[in-house]
């Protein structure tokens, strides 16, 4: 910590003369990394391009190339698009309301002094810890009583209570690194402790923020038990509901290629979409934050 | 909204004992719910018209959008909407027995696995059905039948069936000057015989499907079925521990020791195995008909087009017994609108709805006749190996815990199989196992 | 929906409070406090609070298990004490759930620390300045974005006997067979999932830390390793923490992967998770009840020991009111400074936690 202590002096870091492994280590531990994750990657989308009948194939490259599977998923009837839709809708709404709650919470958990704080903490961990399996059936039997049965909320609600614990916890530690002079010079200078908030703690935490977005998201868009459970209408089913029910062209055999399609389909746009927002979030909100 | 400090304990321990008092009184109320059912009575009365949905796993070539179309336009106040369920069976029973938990009447037909019946049944799920409102039964394979009923009763009606057949490659067997075999003895030395061929020294003699796994039971049973053994007897005991059966289990268990069936098959399901047979590494392969398609595909995916042919399945001393498989169609006891249901029942396992199914997707029909019938034989050339397969076959275990059943007989038969318990006390544990859970 | 009223009124409370500024930010705090929990705890109440109650309840009855003369199940539930937690430690049961729980924390242990490893060491790459770093962030994502639905079954088809897993080694592992190969593969195929989990969480702590703190670390000459050490890992350590504390709560309960890559009823991968499961897929309510119910009981012990050993800074924070220097990064120390005041706060929030049960 002595380190820290010192004064800040503007060092040119990037420019430092180093030895060759300084600079080429990083670089060959990025292309391990990269390749650890894109291989498998790799394959779903080599396997999605075979012909559905090439599909045991091991080729690095397809033999036959084929857009077969990516057609098949989006053929008449299997309600791949409006699944696509629903998965958004669903997870959409799930993100911001699990930032909105989840922000308020962590905010007031980790500024406010009160009894209970920890109890309130622990409380929401706890919810993580139950195995989601042994949830479904109750909370079928609550959303059958209160006619939640093929609704959107129907898969809402549990999902931002299954992303909530993160959220709340995650952006406490975040909120708690914030110095708490910020919010009280901004308090000086007539703000609010909403506006201090708003204005002020929340470009500052903008990177966990945004990354607690991006994991809730993921998270939502990727739940498959409740979605499949509560809802057995078609025109509520979300994209994962729907690629569990691609069939083979036959009964048993395995519909390889066009669940590898629909998983290609499903991630290359949120990927896109992450990199896109984030450097346009990072950006704006770094940009008009107090410097 | 002015806040003071010395409310605040307060109005957080009382929203915490707020919704407790909330919590245990749900909790209470759900009990006087599910304890005091009983309102499912023992069939009969299949009352109601209207709309209703048809919960079935997602069918595999569209064709399943037609024959309810067909229906619709047939019955425009009676209309049927499909529920698709997964692919996966699993999640497919999950799906039905949730609703069924919460007395949903969110399905209303249900197309069951034959070996779910009689869990469906017992559970009183599924409504009986009056047999004499089926009249074409008796023009359905008998076997078939049979799967849909539950201590004599009837509670579905088969629409489609199956059987498992012995794919060879005539080819091979052609040129080794060797006729495809009828016992497990004569397909051994067939093998041997081809063996001798160049071409086929690296191929492995025979595989089924031998993963921990449902289909595990099925060639568990065919195995022990074939050997004149039986896994449950005609009168619902299990006598699993004879030597016929131990004799079937030791057609497997051998067959890995020496190499016959290839060391990989511990993990077959049916595609891996398919693969196999279709790369050519494979002689015999046990399977289903939908195989018959794929391998026959001239586009370069199969290496075994038109090298191929399928029999029945061979056994100890003569033709083997095949495992029963195939649909069901129910009625949920929860649903509304029952009289509708039967009729669209009915409707799905006529002669003529059959007949354009196995046109279309090639699962083979319950309907006698369409296995006579020339255009599909022509079309479909496994129809009269698979007529004979399916007339013998043997169903598994009608018991209400068939989950635990097929659980059990996975477990004796893996562990014999990958080598980790000999098989006679494999067999033995098998025993004692299905008498705890029989005799519930 | 009935998250979205309380949800709204959000914006507009504080600004009544407008004249009292300052003051109201410390005062009257219980009342604030509940009112911006409440949102939180209303949506975790209705739909985690009651099916785990139930799923208690569920866990003291038996149904559905006996047939009567004419081979009906006998319907309703009996109420059984403690039996089905006693039927899970006898006989061969008693085998299987200690195996099963050997299991869940054997992957838990391995995963996590792996992912941990991987996953830092994403964070740290992600951070880098350099070109194409954009395509290097999106690809580590990519593991995390792919629907576990999908991703199970990539790697099933990877690990078949003659999937290209076999085809790249050259030799033909059964993978799916009992044994280590089957416990490798799962923890291969979790570690490539999750790790950018992880990492995601850790970038996000490095991009907190001012570049003056590096700037000054290299005036004072401390070579990577110490400004890794001293620095970076203190500064992330809360983001850190709480990332691999969801981590374990994730990997305890863990399901998908050794049942679809592996399958159900093997022993070399079965976790307690899958117990629950086969015995609810069983429709034996009541049993499986009592396994999620001990699952939940060693989740929660173990997420009490890890808050008590390693993460006081995550949750506790008994202190600091009073500023303690008035330079911008002064603020972040401040978890360095008093571990002791933030472990008692801790060990209260856990023990509290264990009441809550």
């Amino acid at each position: 910590m002595a380190v820290a202590e010192k004064a800040p002096k503007v060092v040119d870091v990037k420019a430092a003369e180093a030895p060759w492994y300084r600079r080429w280590l990083p670089l060959i531990g990025v292309g391990i990394i990269v390749l650890y994750c894109l291989l498998p990657f790799y394959w779903m989308i080599v396997s999605a391009l075979r012909r559905p009948t090439d599909q045991f194939d091991n080729s690095i490259i397809p033999r036959h190339w084929s857009f077969t599977n990516f057609t098949d998923v989006f053929k008449a009837g299997t309600g791949f698009g409006r699944g696509l839709l629903n998965s958004l809708i669903v997870a959409g709404t799930v993100t911001i309301l699990t930032l909105v709650i989840g922000m308020v919470a962590a905010y007031t958990l980790a500024r406010l002094d009160f009894k209970f704080k920890n109890f309130v903490l622990a409380i929401i961990i706890t919810t993580s810890m139950f195995p989601g399996i042994s949830l479904v059936i109750p909370l079928k039997k609550l959303f059958s009583d209160i006619e939640w049965i093929n609704t959107y909320q129907a898969m809402i609600v549990p999902s931002l209570s299954f992303a909530l614990p993160l959220a709340v916890w995650n952006l406490t530690a975040f909120f708690r690194q914030m110095p708490r002079e910020l919010e009280q010079a901004a308090m000086v200078d007539g703000c609010t402790p909403a506006q201090a908030f708003r204005k002020v703690i929340i470009p500052l935490a903008a990177p966990g923020v945004f990354t607690t977005a991006i994991i809730t998201f993921i998270a939502a868009w990727n739940e498959f038990l409740i979605a499949l459970s509560m809802v057995n209408k078609k025109e509520f089913q979300t994209a994962n509901v729907v690629i569990s029910q691609f069939t083979g062209t036959s009964g048993r055999d395995q519909p390889f290629g066009s669940q590898m399609a629909a998983g290609v389909v499903v991630t290359i746009p949120l990927v896109i979409a992450v990199l896109l927002f984030q450097r346009r979030i990072v950006a704006g909100l770094t940009a008009g934050g107090v410097k | 909204m002015r806040f003071e400090r010395s409310h605040t304990r307060r109005a957080v321990a009382l929203t915490a004992v707020g919704s407790l008092v909330l919590l245990v009184s749900a909790c209470g109320g759900g009990d006087d719910g599910s304890s005091g059912s009983g309102s499912g009575s023992s069939g009969g009365a299949l009352e109601g018209r209207g709309p209703i949905t048809f919960a079935t796993g997602k069918d595999t070539s569209g064709n399943l959008t037609n024959q309810v179309a067909a229906w619709n336009s047939q019955h425009p106040e009676e209309k049927v909407t499909v529920s698709e369920l997964p692919e996966s069976a699993d999640q497919q029973r999950a799906q039905m027995i949730q609703n069924a938990q919460i007395k949903s009447d969110a399905f209303s037909v249900l197309n069951l696995d034959v070996v779910w019946t009689a869990e469906f049944a017992a559970n009183r799920w599924v409504t009986q059905l009056p047999e004499d409102q089926f009249p074409d039964l008796g023009k359905l394979l008998p076997s078939t039948v049979d799967t849909a009923k539950y201590r004599d009763k009837l509670y579905a009606v088969p629409v489609t069936s199956d059987g498992g057949l012995l794919y060879y490659r005539k080819d091979l067997l052609d040129k080794a000057g060797v006729q495809p075999p009828k016992t497990w003895a004569e397909m051994k030395a067939a093998c041997d015989k081809v063996k001798a061929l160049p071409e086929a020294k690296s191929m492995s003699c025979y595989a089924g499907q031998y993963e921990k796994y449902e289909g595990l039971t099925v060639n568990f049973s065919e195995a022990v079925n074939g050997a004149g053994g039986v896994v449950v007897g005609d009168d619902g005991k299990p006598n699993v521990d004879t030597p016929e059966a131990l004799e079937g289990l030791n057609f497997l268990v051998n067959g890995f020791k020496t190499g016959e069936i290839p060391k990989a098959a511990i993990t077959y399901q049916e595609e891996p195995g398919r693969r196999a047979f279709q790369e050519g590494s494979l002689i015999f392969h046990r399977n289903w008909p939908y195989v018959y398609a794929l391998a026959s595909k001239t586009d370069g995916s199969s290496k075994i087009a038109g090298k191929f042919a399928v029999a029945p399945l061979p056994g100890l001393k003569g033709p083997g017994v095949s495992t029963l498989g195939g649909h069901n169609y129910a009625i949920s006891e929860f649903a509304k609108n029952k009289a509708t249901a039967a009729d669209f029942i009915k409707f799905m396992s006529s002669e003529e709805r059959q007949k354009a199914n196995i046109e279309k997707t090639s699962q083979a029909p319950t309907w006698a006749s369409l296995y006579e019938d020339a255009t599909l034989n022509k079309q479909f050339p496994y129809l009269a190996p698979l007529k004979a397969s399916i007339e013998t076959a043997k169903s598994r275990p009608k018991v209400v815990k068939y989950g635990d059943v097929t659980t059990a007989i996975q477990e004796a038969a893996y562990g014999a199989l990958s080598g980790t318990t000999p098989p006679k006390d494999a067999l033995s544990q098998l025993q004692t196992k299905l008498s705890t859970l029989i005799t519930q | 929906m009935s998250t979205s009223a309380p949800v709204a009124e959000r914006p507009a409370k504080p600004e009544n409070n407008k004249p009292r500024r300052q003051t109201s930010f410390n005062e009257g705090t219980g009342r604030l406090a509940a009112m911006l929990l409440s949102p939180t705890l209303i949506v975790l109440v209705l739909v985690v609070v009651y099916p785990i109650l139930s799923a208690l309840r569920e866990s003291l009855y038996q149904s559905g298990q006996r047939v009567d003369a004419d081979g009906f199940i006998v319907q309703g539930s009996e109420f059984v004490g403690l039996d089905n937690f006693a039927a899970i430690f006898q006989g061969e049961t008693a085998d299987r759930f200690w195996n099963a729980f050997y299991n869940t924390t054997f992957f838990t242990v391995t995963c996590v620390v792996l992912e941990t490893l991987l996953g830092v060491a994403m964070a740290l790459v992600m951070h880098k300045a350099f070109k194409g770093r954009g395509i290097v962030r999106a690809s580590i994502l990519v593991p995390w974005a792919i629907p576990t639905v999908v991703s199970a079954l990539l790697w099933k088809w990877i690990f078949q006997a003659d999937g290209i897993a076999n085809a790249i080694l050259g030799t033909q592992v059964l993978w799916s067979t009992e044994g280590w190969q089957s416990v490798l593969s799962v923890i291969i195929a979790d570690t490539w999932k999750t790790a950018p989990f992880i990492g995601l969480l850790v970038l996000a702590g490095l991009q907190t830390i001012p570049d003056e703190v590096y700037e000054a670390a290299k005036v004072d000459g401390a070579n990577p390793w110490q400004t890794f050490t001293r620095i970076t890992l203190p500064l992330v350590k809360p983001a850190l923490l709480v990332a691999v504390l969801f981590r374990i709560l994730d990997t305890l309960r863990i399901f998908d992967l050794p049942f679809v890559l592996v399958g159900p009823n093997k022993s070399s991968v079965e976790t307690l998770s899958i117990l629950a499961y086969l015995e609810a897929n069983q429709t034996r309510y009541g049993p499986a009840a009592a396994y999620a119910t001990l699952l939940f009981v060693y989740v929660a012990l173990v997420a009490y020991m890890f808050v008590k050993v390693l993460g006081a800074d995550v949750i506790g924070e008994a202190r600091a009111k009073t500023p303690k220097n008035n330079k911008k990064s002064g603020g972040r120390r401040d978890n360095k400074l008093e571990p002791g005041a933030a472990a008692g706060a801790a060990t209260g929030s856990v023990t509290a936690g264990g009441g809550g049960v």
